[in-house]
């Protein structure tokens, strides 16, 4: 082994550490970071990889990058308190220490998107993950040709990022369209599941489109669905799985799909491998 | 290198060389079984042990390790565990010898695992050759492990009054010069190993009804076979199929803390693919929820996946998980229904 080789295989459990620098709550369960590392350099994802975040006495949670690579000086993170990681984090504020290893996962080919139409369709905590790919399609706008979003939750006070949401929705050059299952009195919007949005879809040229899809296991069967009907290519939908992750790099064998790591070949798949993954989705 | 001869006679005084100056496990008796752990005296190994609870997996993969030890606080360090000391692993069989084969790719794949390929590199392995399978359990033969070529710094084998001794490494050359008893083997000696040789291969017969190179396209063509759901009926998930199994390295990581609650280790402990919470993620989705995707995944990792992974077979046939299924669940029974095939 050389020296870097040493360096970076010593690195597999080691955690580099950084500083929140922001914290807010988004809804009742969802908190939001921004993070600086104690290094000083970026973070260096591509748009759809995740860090293993590391709390020290509590354990590891593998969460997505939430904000694009075009925004060097730090990165974010939308967390959901659902255990005892995530918990630990939603006690924390501005100036807390974190441990961090990765970035992991493939991420998304923004090089193959380039030129092309973009749909991204984010189901619930889906879009903390989709955030951090269409910030960069937004930011490098000219890159890419007609921009749609669909955003889907379960009710109004659970969707994430709002002051996002309304300059999409303000943005004459993507096309925004949301929706809830169980509106409240002051909804004024869609209603219905996120695949009802795909009426709203115009002018995609959807042979040369791809598709981005992220959202919670059940939703990936009926978003590919409407994907494939209106003619994008499987090639070309790209999803980003959830499994179970505990070293993030391709060892401890939970997040494993017949002969795939989804934390090292994934969480980004095209349809076409998935289908023939068989338990992906 | 060529290979040499050491006296039966002699055998004690190399091991007690070896003994004099280094850490040497090798199976022992424990009560009806075989284990292996750390000997001081050459009396103590029971060189015809058949097969040990265990593999020396151990030794590189220990089953609750340190990997990191942190200071908690405003200002959290940590500093990364990769503990590894020298020791000679004296009595391994063939088959616990080509487990290592797929270990060693699993951890050396980019990222490579220093904790793993440390201890690996500090083991020297004294391998111990078979004249007869361990009992009806074994089924090394169908998975090509019960003759290893490579994998062992040496391999003794017993032809009665001697030791024939095959040097794999230049390290295995450098601890013969230790004992010093070695002689070259002259051309009656390979004879002798040849005439074992003949006599092993008559020993060990196949056991499933097809060459096993057949296994990825055979469970391919299972993947929904009811033959899953029934072996599942019987199947508690209770794990300790993955646990014996020398080729089985999934883990779950889990941090202590001090009572002093100012520092802790993270360890990485062994994780059993058959317990339903492996695959749950939040949300309470659990991706093999079902007893028989559970074992079909084993199965499929075996025989498929993680040959296609890392060119290796997931399986050496050394019979361990069957061995311990308190319900008596054998893979060569599960090979063989499979494939259509009545079991014996
Ligand atoms: C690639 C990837 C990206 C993710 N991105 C985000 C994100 O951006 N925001 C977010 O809030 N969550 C995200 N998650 C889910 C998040 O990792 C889990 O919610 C978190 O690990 C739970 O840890 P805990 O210690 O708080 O919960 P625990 O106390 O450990 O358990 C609570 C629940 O979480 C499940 N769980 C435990 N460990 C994991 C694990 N390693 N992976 C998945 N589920 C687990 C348990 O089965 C249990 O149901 C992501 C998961 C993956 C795999
Ligand atoms: S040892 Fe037997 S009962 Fe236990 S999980 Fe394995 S196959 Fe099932
Ligand atoms: S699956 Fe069973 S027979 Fe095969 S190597 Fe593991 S314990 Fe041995
Ligand atoms: S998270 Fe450990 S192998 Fe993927």
């Amino acid at each position: 082994m050389t020296v870097e080789e040493k360096d970076r295989a010593a690195a597999i459990f080691k955690p580099e550490t950084g500083r929140i620098v922001a914290a807010r709550m988004l809804t009742e369960t969802e908190k939001f970071f921004r993070v600086v590392l104690d290094h000083g350099g970026p973070l260096g994802h591509k748009p759809g990889q995740f860090v293993e975040v590391s709390i020290f006495g509590i354990g590891e949670a593998p969460i997505s990058i939430c904000s694009s690579p075009t925004q060097e000086d730090s990165f974010e993170m939308c967390v959901r308190n659902v255990g005892s990681v995530t918990n630990a984090m939603h006690q924390m504020g501005a100036g807390a220490e974190i441990g961090l290893r990765g970035p992991y996962g493939n991420g998304f080919d923004m090089e193959a998107m380039k030129g092309r139409d973009v749909l991204f369709v984010a189901g619930g905590l889906g879009m903390a993950p989709a955030r951090g790919v269409i910030k960069y399609v937004l930011d490098k706008r000219h890159d890419f040709n007609i921009v749609t979003i669909l955003y889907g939750a379960k009710n109004p006070s659970e969707l994430l990022f709002k002051e996002d949401l309304e300059e999409w929705q303000a943005r004459p050059d993507c096309d925004f369209h949301v929706t809830v299952d169980r509106p409240d009195d002051s909804w004024k919007g869609n209603t219905g599941v996120i695949t009802t949005l795909f009426r709203n879809i115009s002018n995609i040229d959807a042979r040369n489109a791809w598709a981005v899809v992220v959202g919670p296991p059940v939703m990936y069967k009926y978003v590919i669905l409407e994907a494939l009907s209106i003619g994008i290519p499987e090639s070309r939908i790209l999803c980003s799985l959830e499994r179970r992750m505990k070293c993030g790099v391709g060892k401890c064998g939970h997040c494993q799909i017949s002969n795939v790591y989804v934390c090292k070949e994934g969480p980004v798949f095209t349809y076409s491998q998935i289908k023939r993954l068989r338990e992906g989705i | 290198m060529l290979p040499k001869i050491i006296e039966r006679d002699d055998l004690r005084a190399f091991v007690e060389a070896l003994l004099a100056d280094n850490v040497v496990v090798a199976p022992i008796r424990k009560g009806e079984k075989y284990v292996f752990s750390e000997v001081e005296t050459f009396d103590e190994i029971a060189l015809d042990y058949n097969i040990s609870l265990l593999s020396p997996k151990k030794f590189f993969y220990p089953q609750i390790e340190t990997v990191l030890k942190f200071k908690i606080g405003d200002r959290p360090e940590s500093q990364a565990i990769t503990e590894a000391s020298p020791v000679i692993i004296f009595g391994i069989h063939p088959c616990d010898i080509a487990a290592t084969w797929l270990l060693d790719e699993v951890f050396k794949e980019d990222p490579a695992d220093p904790n793993y390929l440390e201890k690996r590199k500090k083991a020297v392995l004294i391998g111990l050759n078979c004249a007869q399978p361990c009992d009806e359990f074994s089924f090394c033969r169908d998975m090509g492990s019960y003759n290893v070529e490579e994998g062992f710094d040496l391999m003794l084998t017993d032809l009665g009054e001697k030791y024939f001794v095959e040097i794999g490494s230049k390290l295995g050359e450098e601890i013969l010069v230790e004992g010093a008893h070695f002689r070259d083997a002259t051309s009656g000696d390979l004879k002798d190993r040849q005439a074992y040789q003949e006599k092993k291969e008559t020993n060990f017969v196949k056991r499933i009804p097809y060459d096993t190179k057949f296994l990825p396209e055979i469970l391919e063509e299972s993947y929904d076979s009811l033959v899953w759901d029934a072996i599942a009926k019987r199947c508690f998930s209770c794990g300790s199929c993955n646990i014996v199994c020398p080729t089985c390295y999934c883990f779950n990581v889990t941090d202590e803390v001090a009572a002093s609650a100012a520092e802790g280790e993270r360890k990485r402990v062994w994780d059993s693919c058959q317990l339903a919470e492996f695959t749950e993620v939040a949300g309470g989705e659990v991706f093999r929820e079902e007893r028989s995707s559970r074992l079909r995944h084993r199965f499929f990792r075996k025989g498929k996946w993680l040959l296609e992974r890392y060119g290796k077979l997931g399986c050496v046939g050394c019979g361990r998980c069957d061995r311990n299924c308190l319900v008596k669940i054998n893979s060569v029974e599960v090979y063989t229904q499979l494939a259509g095939e009545p079991v014996q």
